[in-house]
């Protein structure tokens, strides 16, 4: 069953509609693979075979009456379990949550059954998706496929590790400052994140609310893009969604054509703090662009330079109301409720067993940006930065078509280096943050490994709002020229997975 | 101190924050129903319960209403403005912030115009904003009935979540000794301009109106204003005019004193008319109040606000102006119908039909009455405009005298029917068949020979004496004035 594995989504989707091969079969593979690397990779916070093959058999009968589903229909997906399942545990990888079961399915949920998705479980995060390695989970870190003694990024790299490890074709994430595209990028996949507004966020737990947006991960860019196209778009639920169709993100993927493109390099990006192997891998994917045709100029973003501190008043602003709710009151967990003690105790106890470090130091630091007399000199100060990265990003599009960077400055690093230097972890959304803040589409996609550690560098295009084909368009034709230099996907060049009992085909 | 006594040395400065709830047949954020009375925790959902991961969105109608009573109360319509996290950890608020607006309200700088002791008071409005309700603790055991001290406490989340509208007013100076009478007037006016919008149902007794009451005094002739208690739990309009009068005379007693005023919130109780320590907004808590990232900015479309305004049913001011004029009645009459609540019946039953003279007069006269002696609301009274305008025509066409309608007031009231059943059960008819008439007129003429010959001889006025007779001896259901008028003719005085 392995050759299942290595099978592309698109693929897998268009044989079991062909009924060649059974929703059934392609779950089980994967469940087996799923048992055989968990206990190395740690990717999965929740797997219920039982459920999941359910799902699988309900696909393979509609497709047996005659229905004609979409073209993901019995594909398995693993999913971040920061989405809420009704079916399965919802954690946001914390000890607050632990055990609840949502009563509702959020809309990416209730979208992948929709479009027939198996979902296989639910993947590892850091606490609230706060964080760039999934060591701030409070089920333990998840580990990089390429060498497990590496961090798969964060926040979502469970749902990268998955993907990386074979464990799963498809992966959702969310990226609220490179969530997803930092974790593709260290692991070596795909990763995008969409416009702001272009996915739901209703049943979404909220880390930043301006800031979260689902998206896809997958081992190519086509993948990426069905997933994508399958949960995405208007939804009632959520009134920061946006009114207007997906983009055409899957014919893009399919044209790969970049002939005539204007591409900008970011001046800002690169220099010190950057690792050679990351920056000479990006300076060959520049290079390539080039000689597929795209015009490529260097582009200035003066502002982006501030990114990274708005962006860390701004997030624990938001993260410090919406984690609120979690009182013990009406779910969650409830410490010290005696009897004796007032509802106000058994909260504050509560909040202080429950939340991890990096969630409360969050927390403060929101609580503080808010406060009555600092308000205007950090929120609101943040908000005008904000504003500023938003301009540079028209005025740069309005020179080019896309903008490039390295998705991360540095490959993957060793599990416990930054555990507790958190300003070192904030570094690692250098590149991917601006997006987040100016709610344009971002995607990485791989450019080859690092000279000093094998390990891989992610390219970062960057695209206006809704033009998230852009992103897969460049993205695809990078894919295409990478993978025949390469003879491969860069997968294949993963030495830790044959470790981890993986056979390249 | 006695309150003449306060207000001989002190001028107090009002502040009244009305809270309205909707009538929207859904809350705020979600699609629960907004219904009163229904099983706790019933009308809830991931929504208004904040599960994790749900997201609100706001309701149109909700904001529609908004608007309009912006624009009935002469305020500015915001051209764009937002929702805000209000933040603060409290059980019955399921997400731990409320949204609410801050510094970008809907509505701004309006005013209501009501009148007091015949003179009209401009009270100027600061803000009208949209919120959500929270949800409603009861504490268990304890002695107060507040948190501190229960034993436990239950919450129902059923009203979290139902729009509120938070009406709010500028200081109002130089109201005086009637600072009670004004506070009471303009919560009264507020209520009728919230009916005839029909946004609201305005039950101060289901806390569908609250009412928040600040007040604050300085010696006389100061320039600066004192410092302020916030009082809530003003259930009824009685109350404000308590609540008012009991800070005033509490906060006076405290200055005269070399007291200082503590800035603080004051619980109002119904059976002392007095005020208790709340928490002091010394030590308030900071809100942390931000744009809520959740919802989009709110622009409402200028023709869309000119449309609201144009649309904008007769304001109840408007509206007494219009039927005083119509109705040909005194200042003080309408003052006293507006204060009886009895403006609605009367053009009710002048509406069925009847003079606004008579229809006036029944209202204001039998049946006040008659609600006063049961303690109720006239509009309680078990009969209806159109009965009293029966009863009014009954009356016109002489088939009734006073005397007799009122007994048939009396057996509407009582549930004995209709006006025209009561008439029939009880027999009540003028007697207008002459003969019967005369017949009687005879008998009282011959047994009381010395009153009828005083008439003869010119004493006109010892005829009252005859027609008592008469009518007492038909039992009321002569027509008085044609007995007169027989009577004297009989005696040949006419």
């Amino acid at each position: 069953m392995t050759e299942l594995l290595h099978k592309t989504a698109a693929e897998l989707g268009r044989l079991i509609a062909a009924r060649e091969v059974s929703a059934v079969e392609v779950t089980q593979a994967h469940l087996d693979r799923i048992a055989e690397v968990e206990p190395k990779v740690n990717a999965f916070l929740h797997v219920d075979p039982e459920t999941t093959l359910a799902q699988a058999r309900a696909v393979d009968e509609r497709i047996a009456g005659g229905e004609r589903l979409g073209p993901l229909a019995g594909v398995p997906v693993a999913h971040k379990d920061v989405f809420t399942t009704t079916d399965m545990p919802t954690t946001a990888g914390s000890k607050i949550l632990e055990g609840w079961r949502p009563p509702y399915d959020a809309t990416v949920t209730s979208r992948l059954r929709e479009a027939g998705l198996v979902i296989l479980g639910k993947t590892n995060l850091d606490e609230f998706a706060m964080g760039s390695s999934t060591e701030n989970s409070a089920y333990g870190p998840t580990r990089n496929p390429w060498d497990l003694s590496r961090i798969p990024g964060g926040s979502s790299g469970g749902s990268s590790a998955a993907v990386a490890a074979y464990e799963a074709p498809l992966s959702t994430g969310t990226d609220t400052g490179g969530s997803i595209r930092q974790p593709a990028a260290v692991t070596g996949i795909v990763g995008m994140k969409p416009t702001y507004g272009g996915s739901s966020r209703y049943g979404l737990i909220a880390f930043a609310s301006s800031l979260d947006t689902p998206g896809p991960f997958a081992r190519n860019v086509l993948d990426a893009a069905l997933l994508h196209e399958a949960f995405s778009g208007h939804d009632v639920m959520d009134s920061t969604s946006i009114h207007a169709h997906v983009p055409p993100v899957v014919e893009a993927a399919r044209q790969a054509d970049i002939a005539g493109l204007r591409v900008g390099v970011v001046k800002e990006f690169g220099g010190e703090g950057y690792q050679p192997g990351v920056l000479a891998r990006f300076h060959e994917a520049v290079e390539l662009l080039e000689s597929l045709g795209a015009k490529v100029v260097e582009v200035s973003c003066p502002s982006f330079g501030y990114a990274l501190p708005a962006y860390y008043l701004i997030a624990p602003s938001e993260c410090s109301s919406n984690l609120a709710r979690f009182d013990a009151m009406r779910y969650g967990l409830r410490v010290g409720d005696d009897g004796t003690r007032s509802a106000e105790e058994v909260m504050s106890m509560t909040r202080a067993a429950g939340f991890g470090p990096e969630v409360k130091r969050r927390i403060m630091l929101g609580t503080y940006a808010l406060s009555s007399g600092y308000y205007d000199a950090y929120y609101g100060q943040a908000q005008k930065v904000r504003t500023l990265i938003s301009r540079d990003f028209d005025a740069a599009f309005h020179q080019v078509d896309v903008l490039v960077s390295p998705t991360t400055p540095t490959t993957a690093f060793p599990i416990g280096e930054r555990a507790d230097d958190p300003m070192a972890m904030y570094l690692a959304d250098l590149c991917t943050i601006p997006t987040n803040l100016a709610g344009n589409a971002a995607i990485s996609v791989p450019c080859g490994l690092a000279d000093e550690d094998g390990l891989p560098v992610g390219l970062q295009i960057m695209a206006p709002v809704l033009g998230d084909d852009r992103c897969y368009r460049v993205g695809a034709a990078v894919e295409k020229a990478l993978e025949d230099r390469w003879g491969g996907s860069l997968l294949t060049k993963a030495p830790a997975l044959e470790g981890l009992g993986y056979q390249h085909g | 101190m006695p309150y003449d006594e306060a207000l001989e040395r002190f001028e107090p400065v009002l502040g009244l924050e009305t809270h309205v709830e909707l009538g929207t047949e859904s809350k705020m954020f979600c699609g629960c129903p907004t219904e009163f009375g229904a099983p706790p925790n019933t009308h809830v959902c991931p929504v208004c319960l904040a599960l994790p991961g749900s997201l609100p969105v706001a309701n149109a109608e909700a904001i529609e209403s908004t608007i309009r009573i912006g624009l009935a109360l002469n305020c500015t319509i915001a051209e764009w403005c937002r929702f805000a996290r209000k933040n603060y950890f409290y059980p019955d608020m399921p997400k731990n912030y409320q949204i609410s607006q801050y510094d970008e309200p809907l509505c701004t700088d309006g005013y209501l115009d009501v009148v007091v002791d015949g003179e009209t008071v401009r009270i100027e409005i600061e803000r009208v904003h949209l919120e959500e309700d929270t949800g409603k603790s009861t504490h268990v055991g304890g002695a107060t009935g507040r948190i501190h001290g229960a034993d436990y406490s239950i919450v129902d989340y059923n009203r979290a979540g139902i729009p509120l509208v938070e009406i709010v007013t500028k200081p109002i100076p130089g109201t005086d000794r009637l600072a009670p009478e004004v506070a009471r007037a303009y919560v009264t006016e507020l209520r009728e301009v919230m009916r005839a919008l029909g946004v609201s149902d305005v039950r101060m007794e289901e806390g569908s109106l609250r009412c928040d009451v600040n007040v604050s005094l300085m010696p006389r002739g100061a320039s600066e204003w004192g410092t302020r208690s916030e009082t809530k739990n003003v259930n009824s309009l009685r109350s404000v005019e308590r609540a008012v009068r009991g800070e005033i005379e509490r906060q006076a007693a405290i200055l005269a004193d070399g007291g200082r005023i503590v800035q603080e919130t004051r619980h109002f109780h119904e059976d002392t008319g007095r005020t208790t320590s709340g928490r002091s907004k010394e030590e308030a808590q900071d809100y942390r109040y931000f744009p809520e990232p959740d919802l989009l900015p709110m622009a409402p479309d200028r023709e869309w606000v000119a449309s609201l305004k144009a649309d904008l049913p007769e304001l109840p001011s408007v509206r007494r102006g219009r039927l005083q004029a119509e109705w040909g009645v005194s200042d003080l009459d309408m003052a006293a119908m507006h204060n009886a609540d009895a403006i609605d019946l009367v053009e009710a039953t002048v509406a069925a039909g009847a003079p606004a003279a008579d229809a006036r007069k029944w209202w204001m006269g039998e049946l006040a009455r008659r609600a006063n002696e049961a303690g109720k609301p006239l509009a309680e009274l078990p009969i209806t405009p159109a009965e009293v305008a029966r009863v009014t025509e009954l009356v016109s066409s002489g088939a009734l005298n006073d005397k007799l309608a009122r007994q048939v007031l009396e057996g509407v009231l009582a549930g004995e029917g209709s006006p025209d059943d009561v008439v029939a059960k009880r027999g009540l008819q003028v007697v207008n068949d002459e003969g019967e008439l005369l017949a009687i007129i005879d008998k009282v003429l011959a047994e009381n020979a010395d009153a009828a010959d005083k008439v003869r001889s010119g004493k006109v006025a010892a005829a009252g004496a005859l027609v008592g007779g008469v009518m007492k001896a038909s039992r009321g259901k002569a027509d008085a004035a044609r007995a007169r008028e027989l009577i004297l003719e009989k005696l040949g005085v006419s």
